[in-house]
């Protein structure tokens, strides 16, 4: 029983990180809170789903094009909307929740609603682990999740575009009299961010239906993982999503499924009431309490 | 030579806000008409529509009434997402006070007001320290719990909610007492607002630490705007669940923390009258629309984000300006 808790709560921590890496790609780089992270997640869903089933095309082929059409929708919501709001941090959050919320409603209205609306699992099958069974989308899960951080630490280490990302984070004016670009840069981390969301959406979907509730769910889990771990910090990010996630589970085996999303929401709350920059994370204090 | 329009604000028109320099009838009669018009057409429409369209006003003013509350949030410098928050406390402790204890609803009003203002202030409390965009997650966040608690643990009728609640009985007296409630927190709001108290308020959103530093409790006027918001948000709710004869777990819904600030976005930030003129403008249309179904939160969402992007002062500044300021074309030399 223990054992089965402990693995699959790792699973779901893997899970929450996959979430939560792209709206902390986002808002560590540029600060733009991305509050249309959760519709974006359900559109490459929709989208992949949209490709597969309608347009018949082949399932990497829409992997690859949801991803890319995601990303170039983050890049048209920042270059359309975010670039002339840039700084007042309100306006950004009403504008991107408007955004979001455009976009799930829309699907709502469309009547994406019904359990046939899921996507195709990579790999069928599963395998026992201390007599466990744990099918292969949730290992393949895992496996992304670890490869994708170990891509993002490389990433923003070892590239120039990956530099220049850390580089407006730390001082976007320093970095602009360096003749970094940083509203290009800004907007290839919103693009970035929802290509992230769409690359989780992909692998992580196949597990339950998609559904419109699920974009809020998906913006909430962010939002408490990049709390709890700080917003802007990978590591604590990774950290935050593991105390979340065995939380999640444990509450799911003794309470019930219902209490799922509450301990994400007590996450938020508690954290944002005792140290809102997070466990791990270096914001400036006065910026946000006084 | 050249035309260009020219732009002069009209004389009576002193320095500050609230001091005009009056010399004749016309010119009183000039302040006078944007404040009496509007109510005077509104009593003029509540008589010349038939009862469903006076529904639409009632909620129009309900969500005047949660404009108004943002609107005061927003002011002192604490943006809400979470409208729904105020909204739902006060429609469940009505729903509380009139199915478990059988008070009446001349009781449960009030009542609902005052205690869902209290325990909202006290819910916020330990977060007043933070500062923008944390104080808006803490308020999406609280409602959307709310919301999972009443469904997990199954208190106050948890999915089902509560039902058959006392009704107004009489349709004229909902309609008027939601309009003039509306029009009372309207002016009352406007004159806190020019007070020396709303300019502490205002001052707390425009500098904080500066508040601070002249030797004022930013967090005593903070929890007293709260407060006040809360209250006016939650006679809203418990208004809303008496005209329905219900409460359920839609009153933590979205509707109830968007609409509010896209009535809000609309009209124009900050002026009291911008948000309540969104409310009338966003609540008729969206009823016109309803044929439309869920593409109407599409709608309010769109429409927010364009207006914030686009329009940020809103439509009432834009009036206000327009009405205070003479235009003509003069000719200049183009040289120059």
């Amino acid at each position: 029983m223990w054992i089965g808790t402990l693995i699959y709560g790792f699973i779901n921590s893997v899970i929450l990180a996959l979430i939560a890496l792209g709206f902390n790609l986002t808002f560590g780089i540029s600060g733009v809170a991305n509050f249309a992270y959760g519709a974006f997640y359900i559109l490459a869903g929709y989208g992949t789903w949209i490709l597969i089933n309608t347009l018949k095309i082949p399932f990497v082929a829409a992997i690859v094009l949801a991803i890319l059409s995601t990303m170039l929708i983050g890049a048209l919501l920042y270059r359309v909307v975010l670039l002339r709001i840039r700084g007042l941090v309100i306006s950004e959050v009403i504008a991107t929740f408007g955004i979001g919320l455009a976009i799930l409603e829309f699907f709502r209205y469309l009547g994406f609603i019904g359990f046939e609306y899921t996507l195709p699992v990579f790999i069928d099958g599963s395998l026992s682990i201390f007599g466990t069974f744990v099918d292969y989308q949730r290992l393949l899960i895992v496996g992304i999740g670890c490869l994708l951080a170990l891509f993002l630490w490389a990433f923003t280490h070892y590239t120039k575009i990956g530099l220049a990302f850390r580089g407006i984070a730390q001082e976007e004016r320093t970095a602009l009299s360096l003749g970094i670009n940083t509203d290009w840069i800004a907007m290839l981390s919103v693009a970035f961010g929802a290509g992230l969301s769409a690359l989780a959406a992909i692998t992580i979907l196949p597990l339950g239906t998609i559904s419109v509730e699920g974009g809020y769910d998906i913006l909430i889990n962010a939002l408490a993982v990049c709390i709890v771990g700080g917003l802007g910090s990978t590591g604590g990010v990774i950290l935050a999503s593991f105390l979340i996630g065995y939380a999640q589970m444990i509450t799911s085996t003794y309470l019930g499924p219902h209490w799922i999303m509450i301990v994400s929401l007590v996450a938020i709350l508690t954290i944002l009431a005792v140290k809102p920059s997070g466990l791990f994370g270096k914001q400036k204090e006065l910026e946000e309490r006084i | 030579m050249h035309i260009r329009k020219e732009r002069i604000d009209r004389g009576i028109k002193a320095r500050t806000e609230d001091i005009f320099a009056l010399s004749s009838g016309w010119d009183m009669l000039y302040l006078l008409a944007p404040r009496v018009v509007p109510i005077l057409l509104l009593i003029i429409l509540t008589f010349t529509v038939n009862p469903y369209w006076q529904k639409v006003l009632i909620s129009a003013a309900i969500f005047a009434l949660l404009a108004l509350s943002w609107d005061l949030l927003a002011c002192t410098g604490m943006v809400s997402l979470g409208q729904g928050l105020f909204f739902g406390m006060g429609a469940y402790l009505t729903g509380i006070m009139n199915h478990y204890f059988h008070w009446p609803l001349i009781l449960t009003l009030p009542l609902s007001a005052l205690f869902g203002g209290l325990i909202s202030t006290l819910l916020l409390l330990p977060v007043l320290r933070l500062r923008g965009i944390y104080f808006s997650m803490i308020t999406l966040v609280l409602p959307l719990m709310l919301v999972r608690i009443i469904e997990a643990t199954r208190i106050f009728g948890g999915t089902e909610g509560i039902s058959g609640l006392t009704p107004f009985g009489n349709r004229w007296i909902e309609l008027y007492l939601s309009l003039g409630v509306a029009w009372i927190v309207l002016f009352g709001l406007r004159r806190l607002h020019t007070s020396d108290y709303g300019l502490i308020l205002r001052g707390i959103s425009d500098n904080d630490q500066s508040v601070m530093s002249a030797g004022i409790n930013i967090y005593w006027y903070k929890a007293q705007a709260l407060f006040i918001a809360g209250s006016i948000g939650a006679f809203a709710g418990a208004f809303m669940s008496h005209s329905y004869m219900f409460v359920g777990m839609p009153v933590f819904a979205l509707d109830y923390s968007i609409l509010p600030i896209a009535s809000a976005v609309v009209g124009g930030m900050g002026t009291f009258a911008g948000p309540m003129l969104g409310a009338f403008i966003l609540v008729p249309l969206s009823e016109l629309l309803r044929g439309l179904g869920g593409l109407r939160i599409v709608i309010y969402a769109l429409s927010l984000t364009i207006f914030i992007v686009a329009l940020p002062e809103g439509i009432f500044h834009y009036i206000q300006r327009k009405y205070q300021q003479f235009e003509r074309r003069v000719k200049v030399d183009r040289d120059s």
